[in-house]
């Protein structure tokens, strides 16, 4: 469900051209947009304050084989949210969930890790060492 | 959570129109209104009275749902977001199958009178069955509603309440996709 709540949507759609299509669904909550108050701790030990609010869209769904999907994505984009809540309730069909799971979600999670590491990699060259500066100064 | 029933087609506008068909019979008591036809609810709640619901309750009212309706819990918790109360003498909203105790509910005080809670009763059906004539604000002339579904002493009862006035509850009255609506400042007679 987090791999489906961030996925793009360009990409869930181009990794299930390959699978048997998903099965029709009834929409029973949303697609919606709302505001969702984001509380935050400074410091790990400090009082909680509200952060601030931020977009969430969210869809409950129906697919016709009975399994109820859900999705809570960040931002505005309802297709996404449908699309992720259509593929969390074919994911609960356990004669479709190891296909998926191989076809669809890991692909997803491995672009997600990447895109992770690369943020982490940008943000390591500009690591200050410490321990040089103060050995530097001796 | 075993939801699999959607609520109202389109959330805004279906509630608004709901909202306003209340608000209609409310203003004009013996007056029946379709709502909520094309909506498909957990049995045995039928569709006016989940829409009056999915209309008017979130997750800041309180709502308690008779028993008889516990198939419906789960359905209008998903929907509505509400937690429904344990004793109807907390809510704002009291779902019924049949006219409950007014001692059970709360009616509201003097000082605050709009407290009071609005029962939803679901009966039997309209324009059949005992009839009973309505007078009071909003009526020129008395009108005649016709309600299967209601108690045998309905009109001594309906009394009580109307006596506690500005105090006591409001009734709207739910059968299939039509609903009327029987304020506290209604009198209601036998015919």
């Amino acid at each position: 469900m987090a791999v489906l709540a961030r996925a793009d949507l360009t990409q869930m759609t181009a990794l299930l051209a390959d699978q048997p299509p998903l099965a029709p669904h009834v929409v029973l909550r949303g697609p919606e947009n709302g505001l969702v108050m984001l509380r935050a701790r400074a410091g790990g030990a400090g009082s909680k304050f509200n952060l601030g609010e931020m977009t969430v869209t969210r869809c409950t769904l129906r697919n016709d084989d009975g399994y109820v999907g859900h999705a809570y994505i960040k931002g505005r984009e309802r297709a996404r949210a449908t699309l992720a809540a259509a593929l969390d309730a074919a994911l609960q069909d356990p004669a479709r969930h190891d296909a998926l799971q191989d076809a669809v979600i890991a692909p997803l999670a491995a672009t997600q890790a990447e895109a992770r590491a690369a943020i982490a990699r940008r943000a390591a060259a500009t690591r200050v060492d410490f321990f040089t500066l103060s050995t530097m100064r001796s | 959570m075993a939801v699999s029933l959607p609520g109202f087609a389109d959330p805004v506008l279906d509630a608004q129109a709901c909202f306003r068909a209340v608000l209609d019979a409310m203003a004009r008591p013996g007056s029946t209104h379709q709502v909520g036809a094309n909506l498909v609810t957990p049995a045995p709640l039928c569709r006016a009275a989940a829409s009056v619901l999915l209309a008017l309750v979130d997750g800041e009212t309180s709502v308690f749902v008779d028993p008889a309706f516990a198939d419906a819990v789960d359905w209008l918790r998903f929907h509505c977001g509400v937690v429904p109360s344990s004793h109807p003498n907390e809510a704002a909203f009291v779902l019924a199958a049949s006219l409950p105790d007014l001692a059970g509910v709360n009616c509201g005080s003097d000082e605050g009178p709009e407290d009071a809670a609005t029962v939803i009763v679901q009966v039997s059906g309209f324009g059949e069955g005992p009839a009973f004539i309505l007078s009071g604000p909003g009526l020129q002339y008395p009108v005649e509603l016709r309600v299967s579904g209601l108690p045998a002493d309905f009109a001594a009862r309906w009394a009580a309440n109307h006596a506690l006035f500005p105090r006591g509850i409001d009734l709207i009255l739910c059968a299939g996709d039509r609903l009327a609506a029987l304020p506290r400042s209604l009198t209601v007679k036998d015919s």
